[in-house]
């Protein structure tokens, strides 16, 4: 691994990556049972390095110039090997890079890029056929739109084409270095707000270059380890656990093309995959497919299969022991490959039931708590031993601290570490609300136990999280209730006003306040069904509660929230939230 | 060369099967989620056995945000 006390940022300490790895394998890209592509370090330089400098003729402008729109750089892309290659362009050149997320409607994803003021963007060509007739689009500052893998002959509505891209003058030769300071930014990461509020994290090189260190710490990559990229790049844990930290460790990273269970399923033993991160819905997925399959074994194979668990657990009890556990549950191991170490889980709350189930298999599944704004991890379980009741301890130089607990220890989580956001781009009062004399407010509950590991119990912000991992903001989701024929209306997270001290079963409700003498008509509920539906399926609201009083309101006839939630509080929950 | 109406039925008919449901009971303009109460991987699983029985391929961001059988029958029939 690079010692990255050496570099000030993500673009010298890649570079470094490319030259020092350069005939190791980093990128293998695969679709369905064929390989596609696979690149060493080098060929991965032959390919960053052009593009870095056609950029720069292009008119990137990185360096103390990237404040500017002409030093920042979108990327909407699924999982490849050019979304990783065109980061490293962009870094090398000194810029900012916008990363989004792919699945966004084309008009959030227009509203994100104007908030960016983005001025270069690189996507896929069918998200650019997606986004290029939008009529946001004018909203937007983007000049110069990069396209990969459009067809011959294909209208690229003022788009380039990322493979022949050469900048105006076709110049070739070395791009120019542009060196960066560790507080400089390095991405405006975006982890809500599409619907109202932009929330973009302005995340510097120090707060990757640290958090990096810290999680390697624990959960180390080396040359021939091999991650699979399964997360979308732009988040959090993708870019850190899929890019940053397997590149400064010169280990590989495989990316699928498709993400069906089954093909994900062959990727294990295909490529023999050491590392994983998946969002809790998809690990759940495979223990259930893990389950089955045990249930269906005949009684004297299941007798000795179990009897091989709990020799398994007695033997892993303090810490996993993974060569130990390959040979006593061979079968199990073989179909991840063999050389599986450890599963990341990330993106929403893992129930302990599942992660349990894994340990005991001798499949440790690494799980956290962490928020966009702190970077990517602020615990994690270190597996010694494994608790799988808690999201693990604070991540070494990351400050953990329970504000203003309660007489059972829980209270407000915040955090204090070189990995904490600058701030939210535009958004001064925002950021003074949410970092606190360097703390992070994170609005979400916990308690540190004796030993020093977090638990969580539940949230004080008005959110979900789904188990797919995706934040859902009430505000986000209201525009689509815009004209309903009603009085007011506004959108809760139930555990926001009712709180349940958990972090599952999370669901959005909408409050709805009738004209004086107007009924519920059949109408009405199916224009709420009806527009519902629009909105994608995860960000759907499940019930709605009908409420008589109007709602307060600021003197700028906003709704206020908070004193709505505690007046909704009184009722019961289960009486009042009508099942959608 | 089937007709749109064609495949959308015999999405219909695929789905009912696959996730144990009375055929007649699904109808083309149906959330999928919604209906079989399905979550976005048991969606993927769905498509992979569309794509045996139409002999297609269909990336993944085609089926970006379609929730019902007709937006899919689109999808699928603009590849047959």
């Amino acid at each position: 691994m690079l010692d990255l006390r050496k570099y000030d940022s993500l673009g010298g300490a890649l570079h470094a990556a490319l030259d020092r790895f350069a005939d190791e394998v980093c990128l293998i890209e695969a679709d369905r049972d064929r390989e596609k592509e696979r690149l060493t370090y080098r060929q991965f330089k032959e390919q960053a390095l052009p593009l870095a400098r056609a950029l720069e003729d292009a008119g990137f402008a990185g360096g103390d110039r990237a404040a500017a729109a002409a030093g920042r750089a979108a990327i909407i892309m699924t999982n490849q090997p050019k979304w990783l290659i065109s980061a490293a362009a962009v870094f090398f050149a000194g810029g900012v890079l916008v990363p989004l997320d792919y699945k966004l409607t084309a008009d959030e994803q227009w509203q994100l890029l104007a908030h960016s003021q983005a001025r270069f963007l690189i996507t896929e060509y069918p998200i650019w056929r997606q986004l290029a007739p939008s009529p946001r689009r004018a909203q937007a500052v983007v000049e110069t739109v990069l396209v990969t893998e459009a067809p011959p002959g294909a209208d690229l509505s003022g788009a380039r084409r990322w493979e022949e891209f050469r900048g105006p003058s076709g110049t070739k030769g070395e791009p120019q270095f542009v060196a960066r300071r560790r507080e400089d930014p390095a991405c405006i990461v975006y982890s809500s707000g599409t619907g109202g509020r932009p929330k973009g994290c302005v995340m510097t090189h120090e707060n990757y270059l640290e958090q990096c260190t810290a999680l390697t710490a624990i959960y180390p990559f080396w040359p021939g380890v091999r991650y699979l990229s399964i997360l979308p790049t732009n988040h959090a844990i993708d870019f850190m656990v899929g890019f940053i930290g397997p590149f400064v460790c010169g280990a590989a990273v495989v990316h699928l093309r498709t993400l069906r269970p089954e093909y994900v399923r062959e990727a294990f033993p295909r490529y023999r995959i050491t590392y994983v991160t998946l969002v809790p819905l998809v690990l759940k997925n495979l223990r259930n497919g893990l389950q089955a399959r045990l249930d269906a074994l005949p009684p004297a194979k299941k007798a000795v299969f179990r009897l091989l668990r709990d020799v398994n657990k007695a033997l892993t009890r303090g810490r996993p022991r993974p060569w130990l556990s390959r040979r006593l549950l061979s079968q199990v191991h073989q179909a991840f490959g063999g050389e599986l170490l450890t599963i990341i889980v990330g993106g929403a709350f893992t129930e302990p039931e599942t992660l349990q189930f894994f340990y005991d298999l001798g499949i440790p599944v690494a799980n956290g708590y962490g928020l966009t704004e702190a970077c990517t991890a602020i615990t994690v379980n270190d597996m010694r031993s494994f608790r799988a009741d808690t999201v693990g301890k604070p991540l070494p130089g990351i400050e953990v601290r329970i504000l203003k607990p309660d007489a059972e220890g829980i209270g407000e989580i915040a955090t204090r570490s070189r990995a904490v956001m600058s701030h939210y781009l535009g958004e001064p009062e925002l950021t003074a609300e949410t970092v606190v004399d360097g703390w992070l407010m994170t609005g979400d509950l916990g308690r540190l136990d004796a030993s020093g590991h977090l638990q969580l119990f539940g949230r004080k912000k008005n959110m979900i999280v789904t188990q797919e991992g995706k934040n859902i903001y009430p505000e986000d989701i209201e525009t689509v209730f815009e004209g309903l024929p009603v009085k007011e209306f506004c959108v809760f997270a139930a555990n926001y006003v009712w709180p349940q001290r958990t972090m599952t079963g999370e669901q959005l409700v909408l409050v709805v306040h009738l004209e004086p003498g107007q009924a519920l008509a059949d109408a009405l509920r199916e224009e709420i069904a009806a527009r519902n539906r629009r909105l994608l399926s995860y960000k759907r609201i499940s019930g709605y509660v009908l409420w008589e009083e109007d709602f307060p309101l600021t003197t700028s006839l906003k709704i206020k929230r908070t004193v709505l939630a505690e007046q909704l509080a009184k009722l019961d929950r289960s009486a009042a939230v009508i099942p959608l | 060369m089937r007709t749109l109406e064609q495949t959308t039925q015999e999405i219909l008919t695929l789905a009912a099967k696959h996730f144990g449901v009375p055929e007649g009971s699904l109808a083309p303009g149906d959330d999928f989620f919604k209906k079989l109460g399905i979550d976005s991987l048991q969606a993927l699983d769905l498509l992979s056995r569309v794509e045996n029985h139409f002999g297609i391929e269909l990336p993944d961001y085609e089926i970006q945000g379609v929730s019902d059988f007709q937006t899919l029958a689109q999808r699928i029939q603009s590849r047959l």
